[in-house]
């Protein structure tokens, strides 16, 4: 029996069509997942993402322990800042993707719905002496678009909502987030159960679009973003997964798992992922063969893109792949052309 | 729960087939299949002067979802395909038993429409499916 997040009845009042997804029953869309994307890209889309895992990790060796099992550095994280980062294996390989909040006691870090068991096994594995790690169930919402500020304003007690991009501010017992997964303006906020159910209904009140699993791909592939187990998996590094940015490699002393190992690689890695973009009629999908003038490659993502009204995709090609390229869909070659991402943000095409 | 007009056949697979007085066969995808697929966003017909058996491939519906293969219901010669999807296959949504039709075929006889669904039995096959 698959899990419900608390907002299980919520969905089906308003209209889900749920379907399994790691182990959860979600919407996939309510109805129409191209008019639940353009809700987002043009004014405000909400997304249930509770099935998400919430892990709180404080005391005096929490800071050590992160330094030690992602690869990007807490160091310098201001209080309520937050990071994007890769936890790695010690092959390099990306073992999961991860957003850490430092809080004014300890940090909080998300990590995948797909990938719970693996990652609270493994964090406490590499757990260490004065540390405590607590899974903390709660609702997770995430408030996309435009007008999603202003809605969540309107929907709420909030007066104001001054945080930057990639900060989070504490309000009561919420936190709240200004990040997402959309290449949208917006929030991500996780707050105790019965607040969490009273939000979505303020927030439906308020005009914001219940948005499922189908538009959450189509948007975070428009914005160019990875999804993990698909784009990138414990056999890719984030050299050859579009995320070697994500790795701090000052200060030189700081031992992350998978930096030996990713040392040889990031000097020249084989291969990258980037954007494709289909010329002709049809679909990009996972799985698909990409030919390149440097060898072959592999789309691990594709969808129709609701705001270009065109295939694209993620490919991962040979390092020294050129721009044009084709793509072998059921038995014909079609004609593709590699580009970088992202393909839209706020609202704005970025490739043509 | 799904449109399923008593007048047409229906394979399990989800094609509807109407005879034409022209003695055609038109083929589309039931209501519940739309639905099951979401937004259509391409469609790669068959090509026209084709020859099909029932249950042969005979084109292929893409949504935002999924890619799903669309089979013949009965066979024959492919004699007519719906151009208008091509820019407009939002249509297959709108309207899946008019307009959003996918192609027309000569049967190699009118009788094998007597071996596909009616409505009645086509219902049952999309319950089963919940």
């Amino acid at each position: 029996m698959a899990d419900r997040t608390p907002l299980y009845e919520a969905h089906i009042a308003a209209g889900g069509k749920m379907v399994d997804f790691a182990g959860w029953v979600m919407p996939v869309n309510y109805g129409s997942q191209i008019e639940e994307h353009t809700a987002v890209r043009t004014d405000a889309g909400m997304f249930d993402v509770s099935h998400m895992t919430i892990v709180d990790i404080d005391g005096p060796d929490a800071e050590a322990f992160l330094r030690k099992v992602i690869a990007n550095d807490v160091t310098n994280l201001a209080e309520y800042q937050a990071l994007y980062s890769a936890a790695l294996n010690a092959h390099g390989g990306i073992l999961d993707d991860l957003i850490v909040y430092r809080l004014p006691k300890g940090f909080r870090v998300v990590v995948n719905a797909s990938t719970r068991e693996k990652m609270l096994d493994w964090f406490d594995a590499q757990s260490m002496t004065n540390m405590r790690i607590e899974h903390k169930p709660q609702i997770m919402l995430a408030v996309q678009g435009p007008e999603a500020i202003n809605k969540l304003l309107a929907a709420t007690d909030l007066a104001a909502l001054n945080i930057k991009p990639f900060f989070a501010a504490a309000h009561g017992d919420w936190l709240i987030g200004r990040t997402g997964y959309t290449g949208e303006d917006g929030v991500e906020v996780m707050l105790p159960v019965d607040q969490g159910l009273a939000l979505w209904q303020s927030l439906l009140n308020e005009g914001v679009r219940p948005a499922g699993l189908g538009a959450r791909d189509t948007l975070r592939l428009e914005a160019g973003l990875n999804l993990y187990g698909q784009d990138m998996n414990e056999t890719t590094s984030p050299y050859v997964s579009n995320i070697g940015w994500t790795v701090a490699w000052e200060p030189v002393a700081r031992g992350f798992i998978g930096r030996h190992a990713l040392q040889a690689e990031r000097a020249a890695p084989m291969e990258k992922l980037t954007g494709i973009i289909l010329e002709e009629k049809g679909v990009l999908r996972h799985d698909q063969s990409v030919e390149t003038d440097a060898g072959p490659g592999v789309v691990t993502s594709g969808t129709y893109s609701p705001t270009m009204q065109r295939s694209i995709g993620l490919a991962r090609v040979p390092a020294k792949a050129g721009d044009d390229c084709s793509v072998e869909i059921r038995g014909s070659l079609k004609r593709a052309r590699l580009v970088k991402p992202p393909f839209v943000r706020k609202g704005k095409i970025l490739v043509n | 729960m799904s449109d399923i007009p008593a007048e047409l056949k229906y394979a399990a697979t989800h094609e509807w087939a109407r005879l034409e007085e022209d003695g055609t066969v038109t083929v589309g995808i039931s209501d519940h299949a739309q639905s099951a697929l979401g937004d259509v966003v391409y469609i790669e017909a068959p090509e026209i002067g084709l020859t099909v058996s029932a249950q042969d491939e005979a084109g292929v519906v893409e949504s935002v979802k999924a890619a799903s293969d669309i089979y013949a219901p009965v066979g024959g010669t492919i004699c007519a395909v719906n151009d208008d999807l091509t820019d407009t296959p939002e249509t297959v949504n709108q309207d899946p038993y008019g307009d959003g039709w996918f192609f027309k075929l000569t049967p190699t006889d009118p009788a094998d429409l007597d071996d596909l669904l009616d409505a009645e039995a086509y219902a049952e096959v999309c319950a089963e499916e919940g």
